[in-house]
């Protein structure tokens, strides 16, 4: 089912879990769409045709006699309704509000920070905790103005190389942010994106339910450089998810620059 | 062929009132005044029809401006980084070489083009054409009112439109070039996009939208004023053409929903040129280096204020359409408009509603529970309205006698072609499914179809309908035809790939149109085929714009030698703008003029004629 | 038939229309009005957003005396400019010219005490030193609105600055309101234009709460210029229309007379959100 949609609608192959729901939604959608067009475009073919000047050379002044159309209107509010409340808001409160999200225990937790022309991507390291950070700090070898007196940073892993790894079938919860103008993180084949925005940091999970390299699309115009603002996720076996993280070197560049 | 010999009820082609002034094509409109001079009549006048035209001229050159813009964009996006022909060296002459070295065009003019083809239609074109030319010329005209209630706020009004276009042109030329940030103008980027300059591109945008802002509030000022104090004895609301109907909620549109605009306008204004921090949060790093200013701004405030002015300016592009196709086809189906009330009532929904549905353009900024629900609702809520006036439209058609002219065919090909444009709307205002389709080409194909075959069609439409108006000549009907077949022909061309990019997740404001992200080796993305659409897109965009040929030759050669009109009411129509003279005088009505009846009384039984004009008394 | 006026005439331009029971510049007056709240309302709306969003918004930095006394001139001026209508609804043009006269003199003094107000913030500075201290103070001499670049400034020749520091924040707002003099006079400090990273003086840029009040304050100052500059029209050179036509003239006195009203009435609320709370 999930296939034929996605080749049906020429969508991005689909590799997430909640995916699924949006991308039936995209087609109950479009079948009320083409109805609607179909219905009312053979109607229109018809009286085009019915009442040329030539067929009716007398205009009938009343016209239609019927209540057909009223009906046919509460039809569309009626099936609006019921996909914006029965499949609509119920995907959006799943995936787009913070309180409902998996626990941070049982997910992957990172955070996606976008600038003019890459992303970076930070993970807790093994504390789990993500160390403060301030722009005060912010210099050539630290982007992000971490605090290095902090003992929970001093594990953070940064990726400054446009590239996030992310474990298979597990939840990740993403806290986008920017550091300089709005961007927006998305990756088609897991249906997500967010917008980056400076000043804040917005939350969005996903579980990839596909190992593989997917790309990530900065969606919202940045600058010059927008329509390269690439990056990859790379969706890892969890196996090698951890052997990937155990070789990350935590700010590997820290020594040098601090003290 | 004859304009109005139609069916068997031919009878007088003219009303009694009309017939007395025959060939006021030519005759100089009477006068009680002296013959003013050619700029007092021309330039600086203050009669609604010599400004409407004004408006009119001045929105047309933008069009083809705007259109040019996204013609020369359109190469890029299909010829990603090869050098335009001819046109390229001509860009870097006049643009510099920063902008366009050895002809090819660098992502700052990209998206200064982007910008300022979004802005030019919207603001300088389209609006101005449906409003400040079509509502100027034909809203006192068709209430029976001598003139506007403020006609010197009206040339006021057309000449800070002037002006405000100037300042955006004037933008393309200074150094760093026109603002590059989208019509959108998000904050941050709208500010620190060129840094280097402090009058910078976006800097002279937000003086020009300030002026024109200035200049639609006294224009919709003057129509609503007009409306409301100047209809002809007799005539009651529900008399109204239903034309006066959207004119007057798009000015109460513009009235209460620019000003937020002119705000927000104001506060980055001072962003960019004082150094104040109100779309700036603290915290920013651009460049590596943390940026010198106070912070405590908000990014996501900026998107407010804009939008609660961006949508309801969305309804402002389509209501006077809807208002014009209206017209047009009582006309031409020879029978009154079924439903004129659901009309009424449904462009007044439309209205309002559209004031509480802002949000639906920032699904994606991290929004809750609530707000989303509430504004996904009204959403949904306010398709209705125009579900209402679409299928009042359509039934319209049904037991008409429907007459194929140019404007009719423009009119009706508007549509399916809204049509298209609507629903496509609604799977954007579903928060769960614009997550994908947020700021895809799906979205641009949206809004194109709204506002290209769109309105565009009913602007033409309505230029062919009251050309012999303004004119007392016909537009040829030939080429007419050829202009909308292939007009027609090529809008699909354009824009129906699109939502195939757009459900790929091809993005919009790619300067290289997606290459980036195409398909490689083990990654998923943009297929060869949504790729190669980007050039049989830019081929059909190009045919379009030479399709435009026919309509300019035809606009200006018919002024002098166009098939006369029969009449002052050549298409044989209801409404009062048809009882006066052609062109009308200054004044418009030789005599007062009273209504005694509807706007659209067409084939009413037991008469000779199958038309009654509004003013033609009962005992006719 | 109604409608009897020459046709080129435009209708109801002095006369109610009888069913609107409005003349067409008192219609226009009140649309535009409701644009103007639109436009009021989107700055107090930002202001409410902003504000929330804050860490830390600063109090105490206007003064409240100037303040009050500013919203007394206009409340007086709003009763002024109705005695001035009113006086010539009852045809006694004398009275008129003199409530009218003294509107505009009020609208006047509202601005003089405006400038005053503006030009304490912008000879009022925030500097910070290379070693990160942070100071507010005055610059001897109160030199008007340098910034970091004006230290720099070959022009200006500057080595050194003498900085007089505020006292405490909310006891100098106060001060220097009432005192031309620099308020913390106890001691002094020389700075060099070398140690000095950054120096701003109070304004927009300054901070938000500071960008509002200059952005909303500033505008309303445009309304009230364009207020005055219109009831001192019609005081003067405008008021011979009293003689060709008083009906017209007594409408347009009204027309700008309600709009005078609406520009205290943003007064009122601009009073209380940026001096007060
Ligand atoms: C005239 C302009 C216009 C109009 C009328 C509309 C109408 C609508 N728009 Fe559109 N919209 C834009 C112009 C317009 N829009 C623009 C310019 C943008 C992008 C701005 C930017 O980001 O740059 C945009 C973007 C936009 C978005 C944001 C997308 C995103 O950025 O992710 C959304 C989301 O909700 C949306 C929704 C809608 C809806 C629900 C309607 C509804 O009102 C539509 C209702 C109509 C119908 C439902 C059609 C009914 C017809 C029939 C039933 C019969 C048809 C059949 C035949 C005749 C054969 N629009
Ligand atoms: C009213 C609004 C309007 C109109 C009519 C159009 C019309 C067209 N637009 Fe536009 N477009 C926008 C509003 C509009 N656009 C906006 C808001 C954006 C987003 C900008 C942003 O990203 O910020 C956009 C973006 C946009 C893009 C995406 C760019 C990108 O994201 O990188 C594209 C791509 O193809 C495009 C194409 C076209 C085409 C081919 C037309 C054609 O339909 C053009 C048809 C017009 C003509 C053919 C001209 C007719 C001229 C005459 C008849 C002149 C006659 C003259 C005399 C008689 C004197 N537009
Ligand atoms: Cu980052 Cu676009
Ligand atoms: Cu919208």
């Amino acid at each position: 089912m999930e296939t034929t949609i996605t080749k049906l609608l020429r969508l991005p192959p689909l590799v997430s879990e909640h995916g699924a729901a949006i991308d039936r939604l995209l087609l109950y959608i479009h079948l009320l769409m083409f109805v609607l067009f179909i219905g009312w475009g053979a109607y229109f073919l018809y009286v085009l045709w019915r009442f040329h000047q030539r067929r009716q050379p007398k205009a009938d002044p009343i016209g239609a006699r019927t209540h057909v159309s009223s009906y046919l209107e509460v039809g569309v509010a009626v099936v609006e309704g019921i996909l914006l409340f029965g499949l609509a808001l119920p995907i959006w409160s799943r995936t787009a509000i913070a309180s409902n999200f998996p626990s941070p225990e049982e997910s992957t937790v990172v955070r996606v920070i976008g600038r003019q022309f890459n992303w970076m991507a930070r993970y807790p390291g093994p504390d789990g905790v993500f160390g403060r950070a301030s722009p005060k700090l912010v210099g050539p070898d630290n982007p992000l103005g971490i605090d290095r007196d902090d003992p929970a940073a001093a594990d953070d892993i940064l990726l400054e190389s446009s590239e996030i790894v992310v474990p298979v079938d597990k939840p990740v919860i993403a806290y986008v942010s920017s550091l300089d103008v709005m961007h927006s993180f998305s990756v088609k084949p897991l249906r997500v994106t967010q917008d980056a925005i400076p000043g804040l940091s917005n939350p969005v999970w996903f579980k990839p339910v596909k190992t593989g390299t997917y790309q990530i699309t900065c969606a919202q115009l940045c600058g010059n450089g927008h329509y390269s603002m690439r990056g990859f996720l790379r969706v890892l076996p969890q196996d090698e998810y951890e052997q990937w993280l155990a070789q990350q070197s935590p700010r590997a560049a820290d020594t040098s620059g601090y003290e | 062929m004859p304009t109005c010999p139609f069916g068997p009820i031919g009878g007088p082609l003219m009303s009694t009132t009309v017939a007395s002034h025959p060939g006021a094509v030519a005759e100089p409109a009477p006068h009680t005044h002296p013959e003013p001079g050619f700029l007092r009549k021309y330039v600086f006048s203050v009669d609604h029809k010599v400004i409407g035209i004004q408006y009119g001229i001045t929105a047309l050159v933008f069009l083809f401006l705007g259109f040019s813009l996204i013609a020369l964009m359109r190469w890029q996006l299909a010829y990603p980084g090869q050098p335009i022909p001819v046109i390229g060296r001509l860009l870097e002459w006049m643009l510099g070489p920063e902008m366009a070295s050895q002809g090819i065009m660098s992502p700052d003019l990209y998206n200064s083009f982007g910008a300022m083809h979004g802005t030019i239609m919207i603001f300088l074109g389209v609006v101005p054409l449906a409003v400040g030319a079509f509502g100027n010329y034909l809203v006192p005209l068709q209430i029976g009112a001598p003139d506007m209630a403020f006609p010197k706020l009206n040339a006021a009004s057309y000449w800070c439109y002037f002006v405000g276009g100037v300042v955006m042109l004037a933008s393309f030329f200074i150094p760093g070039g026109a603002a590059k940030s989208g019509w959108t103008s998000y904050s941050p980027l709208a500010v620190i996009a060129d840094m280097a300059h402090r009058w910078d591109g976006q800097t002279f945008w937000l003086l020009g939208m300030v002026i024109l802002i200035t200049s639609s509030l006294l224009g919709s000022i003057n129509i609503i004023t007009t409306i409301i104090q100047l209809r002809a004895p007799g005539l009651d609301w529900m008399r109204l053409p239903f034309f006066v109907w959207a004119q007057l909620v798009t000015s109460f549109i513009l009235l209460l929903a620019f000003p937020p605009l002119q705000a927000a306008g104001l506060m980055q204004f001072m962003d960019n040129v004082v150094g104040t921090s109100f779309f700036l949060p603290s915290g920013l790093v651009v460049a590596g280096q943390p940026l010198e200013v106070s912070g405590g701004g908000s990014a996501l405030l900026w998107q407010h204020l804009f939008w609660f002015l961006a949508h309801p300016e969305v309804y402002v592009l389509i209501l006077p359409a809807m208002g014009i196709v209206a017209e047009i086809i009582a006309n031409n189906t020879r029978k009154p408009l079924w439903g004129y009330k659901s009309l009424v009532y449904g462009s007044m929904a439309i209205g309002f509603i559209s004031f509480l549905v802002w949000a639906h353009h920032m699904y994606l900024t991290g929004m809750g529970q609530t707000i989303s629900t509430f504004f996904q609702t009204t959403t949904m809520l306010i398709s209705i309205p125009s579900v209402i006036i679409l299928t009042a439209l359509l039934v319209s058609l049904w037991g008409g006698s429907i007459r194929f002219n140019t404007p009719m065919l423009f009119a009706l090909s508007f549509l399916p072609m809204f049509g298209i444009g609507g629903l496509t709307g609604l799977p954007l205002g579903l928060g769960a499914t614009d997550i994908q389709l947020h700021d895809t080409y799906y979205v641009i194909g949206h809004f194109h179809y709204v506002v290209a075959p769109g309105t565009i069609f009913a602007l033409f439409a309505g230029i062919y309908y009251w050309y012999p108006k303004v004119t007392g000549r016909m537009m040829n009907e030939f080429w007419g035809r050829v202009h909308w077949a292939i007009s027609l022909l090529c809008m699909n061309l354009i824009f129906l790939p699109m939502f195939i990019q757009g459900l790929e997740g091809m993005h919009r404001r790619m300067y290289d149109g997606g290459a980036t992200y195409a398909a490689a080796e083990g990654v998923a993305g943009l297929s060869q085929l949504a790729l190669k659409l980007n050039v049989s897109i830019s081929h059909a965009a190009w045919l379009l714009g030479l399709a435009q040929i026919p309509f300019i030759v035809n606009f200006f050669w018919s002024i002098r030698h166009g098939r006369k009109a029969e009449s002052d009411n050549p298409w044989c129509a209801t409404t009062l703008e048809w009882a006066t003279p052609t062109p009308p005088p200054h004044g418009n009505f030789p005599e007062p003029v009273a209504v005694y009846r509807g706007p659209y009384e067409y084939s009413v039984p037991g008469r000779p004629r199958d038309y009654l004009m509004q003013h033609e008394p009962d005992q006719a | 038939m109604t409608h009897a006026v020459l046709s080129e005439e435009i209708p109801y331009t002095v006369e109610a229309r009888p069913d609107t029971g409005l003349f067409n510049a008192k219609l226009g007056i009140w649309l535009f009005l409701a644009s103007e709240v639109m436009l009021f309302g989107a700055f107090f709306s930002s202001y409410i957003m902003l504000r929330v969003g804050a860490t830390e918004w600063p109090s105490g930095l206007l003064s409240v005396p100037m303040g009050t006394f500013n919203t007394f001139l206009l409340a007086s001026s709003t009763i002024t400019v109705v005695m001035a209508w009113f006086s010539l609804r009852l045809g006694d043009f004398s009275k008129f010219k003199l409530y009218q006269g003294v509107t505009v003199l009020l609208a006047v003094a509202f601005l003089v005490v405006k400038g005053f107000e503006y030009r304490d913030k912008l000879t009022h500075y925030w500097v910070r030193l290379a070693d990160g201290t942070e100071l507010t103070g005055h610059i001897e001499g109160r030199p008007f609105n340098w910034s970091t670049a004006t230290l720099h400034d070959p022009a200006f020749g500057l080595t050194e600055i003498v900085f007089h520091p505020d006292a405490g924040h909310a006891h100098a707002a106060k001060g220097e309101a009432t005192e031309a003099a620099p308020v913390a006079t106890h001691h002094s400090l020389k700075l060099p234009v070398s140690q000095i990273e950054r120096l701003e003086s109070f304004g927009p840029w300054h901070n938000t709460f500071l960008a509002l009040y200059f952005t909303m304050t500033g505008l309303h100052v445009l309304h009230v210029m364009g207020g005055a500059l219109v009831l001192a029209y019609f005081w003067g050179p405008g008021s011979r229309m009293w003689k060709t036509d008083p009906r017209r003239f007594v409408n347009r006195v009204e027309v700008s007379g309600l709009f005078w009203h609406f520009v205290d009435l943003v007064w009122i609320f601009l009073f209380p959100t940026l001096y007060l709370i």
